[in-house]
């Protein structure tokens, strides 16, 4: 059964070849039948002429009996080739040459489809990498990511502690395995030393389970070996790929080698293959250069450092793997050593979501608003060719008149537009897609937006197919009507030399005014979107962030203290005083976390004495900084800053922000008070305003700011204040850090404002995108009221002609076209703003510090609108006026 | 014309060809139309020429093949000849007809109490 089906499948496949071979072989078949066909003839004529017939009658009965001459190799050519391809061919080659004709037309119609299409496939590569296409890990709707709901006290509550790792590993039943990775390194946490100058990398910690856990295998070498995790083992690491063809020119002898990693040798024991970017999925933004096994021996003491991932076991759905969770959870130790420590999990239930949902799902409702936005662009691009389609059908209306007098069906003029209208689309939808190319290009290396998986981002087949789709879409859609409209004509009408017949102008620009109308309306939405978008925007910008960007940059630096307080306080303090002394850096200071970036928390602080619910009180942001740190932010403090003094052997101090203190004081003044954090006491000396220590848009949290020489920093990044660019200090400053320590990594003044930038460019990015569009949108829309307004004031020059010559004024004429236009605009700009209040409730969640009806968005729509109409019109109203009612009654 | 000729159903002019050139062996186009002509007592209604393309849709199913040649009568013409795959195909088609044609038989004698008779 199915053999025989398979059978006629080759059969057809084989004629379906047999035709097109014979579609390429016209004129030889061609000629062979001919002669074909001579030869029967031939022959039947010689055959009646043995029964005695003359030449002529014979040749008469023949021709009678064969029929058609004409028809029978028309139908043998049917039967042979493909006539579908023929009339391609055909109507092709008319397209090409009336195209060509027609230059001008053709160039707009090609780059308006381009843009249009070219954003549509730009955006829904995006889309595609960020929503559709699956993680690049083996068997990815296993992996989950394993963490508590989020929560107010950042990464801390979304991680683990090793031992709490550990028994979550060994007692689950629904994971194939769990892995993690150390949630808090900071980017160029190691250096590179043994090639000149040490040069700054980024190292991060990952289970040695990490990768087989995720389904990743090495390019070359091998993966961690589970006894590379033990205490005391010979120190290894990967290479990400990256890394390993900047930095040792993809030499495959690296593998096996030692190199030197802040001054001790590692051993490469492979390279990451070149898909696997542990940036792009779990720290959108950054890169990650090395990779280390976490030695969890090392590593118990460190509180909640690992962010997990889970691979569920084949068959088990997450709602079952959630079920085991929710079983394991109040069972885990925070530190086994500690057995009070049991259950410290319990108010932190383990919220499982898979680990594409993790990376990719909060992006969902702005790419949808973005592909939305995009598709509202392809739909005022359709328009608008529609638009231009229609007055170049008007121009036509004899041909088409003509065509069908000499017998094409209704079917084959649509057809013939079709083809014209594909023509077009098919050359925009290719240049869109070398515009697409580029854009993706350009945003594949766009290391500096924090959205995940955009290095993977690129034109790839998925795109191409979506190419297509919308290429023929677009064509249908703004080919249809021209044709329609074009076929539907009253030959005789047409052909009769009539002029602009009055009663088909009305009709025939009611249609234009309403394919206007709705670009008008569609251009109101992407408007009001973009303009509610950008205002959002613009709140962000100008949200407090508790510290000044500008004129500060910070660069991260390295000193040997040898982990005592008393020698790290001695180090920085002459540290800060010789960059102090650099002409134009105005202050200077050490912190360990800079705002924005990556954070922590060690628990809350606490009036002594005082009862807590559990899980009142949120984790409290930690900084740890030096004398002059604040200062050097821009952070406005009440009471006073550290100073040296505040050293080991004296009081401990802390600040606290205006939230926490508020709280735990309720509202009394804090400063001098006594506040118990992590079991020590601490004297409050000061209260800093709120900083914006994990995003923009959110509300600060509790912070707590220790001093330097009274606890230990997590890294160190030195931060200025200058007026100066920082590129102009950087030698300067990087020759002092260099004298206090040879081993300063060569590393780069990073701005303030590029942090505060960074945290804010996936919403630059949405605006950015949505304004372009919006932006493309109203010039299309202006193009369409200028075509239509000009292209009546050309059909009425005979009309407004004897207007003028019967005493109507410019101003009159003037003011007639460009009334004509007002109504045009305002009938769209009214159905327009009905739809923006529906788009904007729609996108209430993407807006910030913005009603949905905003009220000046909506006004400047209004405004931009209207001058645009008034701009579109006046060009054409302007040439009406300069009519010469003589020429004008003259021609026609 | 007395009465009027048969128009063809759809594929039985290729069923025809094929049996024609199964009993007759190599023909030319125009024999084959004269042939059927012939066997049909002149009852097809045939245009001579629409036989070319019922020729270059059995060629292509590999049914039957051409080549040129010279007539009894020398003349050059394409002579076409039946495949082993155009005999298998006839035995099918053939045996296709014969049942509809009893079938047809049968449903058009029903009487009208409508046992068969």
């Amino acid at each position: 059964m199915s053999d025989r089906q398979l059978n006629s499948i080759a059969g057809s496949i084989r004629r379906g070849f047999v035709r097109l071979f014979s579609f390429f072989r016209k004129k030889p078949l061609d000629d062979d039948l001919n002669e074909e066909m001579a030869a029967h003839i031939d022959l039947a004529i010689e055959e009646k002429m043995r029964y005695g017939l003359s030449y002529q009658e014979a040749r008469r009965q023949v021709m009678i009996r064969f029929g058609g001459v004409m028809q029978a190799r028309e139908q043998q050519r049917e039967s042979r080739g493909l006539p579908g391809l023929d009339i391609l061919m055909q109507d092709l080659t008319y397209t090409l040459r009336t195209l060509r004709r027609d230059g001008s037309f053709t160039v707009i119609a090609v780059l308006i489809l381009a843009l249009g299409i070219g954003a549509n496939i730009a955006v829904f590569s995006v889309v595609n990498a960020i929503l559709v296409r699956p993680l690049p890990f083996r068997d990815p709707q296993q992996l989950v990511w394993v963490a508590p709901e989020a929560t107010k006290c950042g990464f801390s509550c979304e991680t683990y502690s090793a031992d709490a790792y550990e028994e979550f590993r060994a007692q689950n039943h629904t994971f194939q395995d769990v892995a993690g990775y150390f949630a808090f390194s900071s980017s160029d946490n190691v250096k590179l030393t043994g090639h000149g100058q040490p040069t700054p990398a980024t190292s991060i910690l990952v289970t040695g389970n990490f990768f087989q856990t995720l389904g990743v295998e090495p390019a070359l070498g091998r993966l961690f070996l589970p006894e590379e995790a033990n205490k005391g083992a010979r120190p290894v690491t990967l290479l990400s790929n990256a890394f390993w063809h900047t930095h040792f020119a993809a030499d495959p002898a690296i593998v096996g080698k030692p190199i030197d990693l802040d001054g001790a040798p590692v051993t490469v024991v492979g390279v990451l293959p070149e898909r696997f970017d542990f940036g792009s999925v779990f720290a959108p933004g950054s890169k990650i250069d090395l990779f280390t096994p976490a030695v969890l021996d090392d590593m118990r003491q460190w509180g909640n450092i690992l962010a997990l991932v889970g691979r569920t076991k084949p068959g088990i759905t997450i709602e079952q793997a959630q079920a085991d969770s929710n079983v394991v959870n109040p069972q885990l130790y925070f530190n086994i050593k500690y057995p009070q420590s049991l259950g410290n999990y319990k108010d932190q239930p383990i919220h499982l979501v898979g680990l594409k949902e993790y990376v990719s799902g909060k992006l969902r409702r702005s790419l949808i608003v973005l592909w939305c936005a995009v598709g509202t662009i392809l739909l005022i691009v359709c328009v608008n060719l529609a638009n231009l389609m229609l007055a170049r059908s008007a121009t036509r209306t004899k041909e088409f008149a003509l065509r069908s007098a000499l017998g094409a069906g209704r079917m084959r003029l649509i057809r013939q537009l079709l083809t014209e209208s594909m023509a077009l689309s098919c050359t925009g939808a290719v240049l869109g897609l070398a515009f697409a190319y580029a854009v993706t290009f350009f945003l594949a290396h766009q290391g500096s937006i924090a959205l995940p998986m955009l290095s993977s981002v690129r034109v790839d087949g998925a795109t191409l197919a979506w190419t297509v789709a919308i290429a023929i879409f677009a064509a249908v859609l703004f080919g249809i009507a021209p044709g329609l409209k074009a076929s539907s004509k009253n030959v005789q009408e047409a052909l009769k030399d009539s002029g602009q017949g009055l009663s088909h102008g009305r009709k025939h620009e009611l249609t234009r005014a309403l394919l206007v109308i709705s670009e008008v309306a569609l251009a109101c939405v992407l408007l009001v979107g973009a303009g509610l978008l950008l205002r959002s925007f613009l709140h962000v910008l100008d949200v407090d962030l508790g510290f000044e960007p500008s004129h500060a940059a910070a660069i991260s630096v390295d000193y040997d203290d040898g982990g005592k307080d008393e020698k790290r306080a001695a180090i920085l303090r002459e540290m800060l005083n010789q960059v102090n002394a650099i002409p134009g850096i105005e202050s200077s200071g050490v912190v360990d976390y800079l705002p924005l970036e990556r954070n922590r928390s060690w628990g809350s602080p606490e009036i002594k004495g005082k009862h807590y619910q559990p899980g009142e009180l949120p984790g409290a942001y930690v900084y740890v900084v030096s004398p002059g740190y604040m200062k050097t932010m821009g952070m406005r403090l009440r009471g006073r800053d550290f100073t040296w003094d505040d050293g080991p052997k004296s009081e401990s101090v802390i600040i606290l922000n205006e939230t926490s203190a508020k709280y735990l004081f309720s509202g009394g003044d804090a400063v001098g008070r006594m506040v118990v954090m992590n079991g020590q006491d601490w004297r409050v000396i000061g209260v800093i305003q709120d900083v914006h220590e994990a995003n923009v848009e959110g509300k600060p949290g509790w912070q707590a700011y220790f001093s330097i020489a009274q606890a230990g920093p997590a890294g160190a990044e030195l931060v200025v204040r200058t007026k100066l660019p920082p590129e102009v200090l950087a030698s300067s400053v990087m020759s002092k850090l260099r004298g206090l320590n040879p081993n300063q990594p060569a590393a780069e003044f990073r701005t303030i404002q590029q942090i505060v930038d960074h945290a804010v460019s996936p919403r630059r990015f949405f605006v950015l995108l949505v304004v372009s569009f919006a932006a493309f949108g109203v010039i299309l829309a202006a193009l369409g009221i200028y075509g239509v307004i000009s292209y009546s004031v050309t059909q009425r020059t005979q009309e407004i002609g004897i207007r003028m010559a019967l005493g109507a004024t410019i101003s009159r004429v003037q003011l007639g076209v460009i009334g004509q236009t007002f109504r045009l605009a305002l009938i769209g700009i009214a159905a327009g703003t009905i739809a923006s209040v529906i788009v904007a409730k729609a996108i209430a969640a993407l807006l910030f510090g913005t009603t949905p009806t905003d009220p000046t968005t909506f006004a400047g729509m209004v405004l931009l609108l209207g001058i645009v109409a008034l701009v579109a019109g006046y060009l054409p109203a302007r040439r009406a006026s300069r009519i010469d009612p003589m020429t004008a009654l003259r021609n026609n | 014309m007395t009465e009027s000729k048969l128009d063809l159903l759809q594929g039985t002019l290729d069923l025809m060809v094929l049996q024609t050139l199964s009993a007759m062996g190599s023909l030319h186009g125009y024999g084959i139309a004269r042939r059927i002509e012939q066997v049909s007592d002149d009852a097809v209604l045939l245009n001579q020429g629409t036989i070319y393309a019922a020729l270059v849709r059995l060629q292509h199913r590999g049914w039957i093949s051409a080549a040129w040649g010279i007539s009894d009568n020398n003349r050059k013409a394409k002579f076409y000849s039946i495949t082993r795959a155009g005999r298998k195909q006839l035995a099918k088609d053939a045996a296709y007809w014969q049942r509809l044609s009893d079938l047809m038989g049968r449903v058009l004698t029903m009487d009208s109490e409508g046992s068969a008779s």
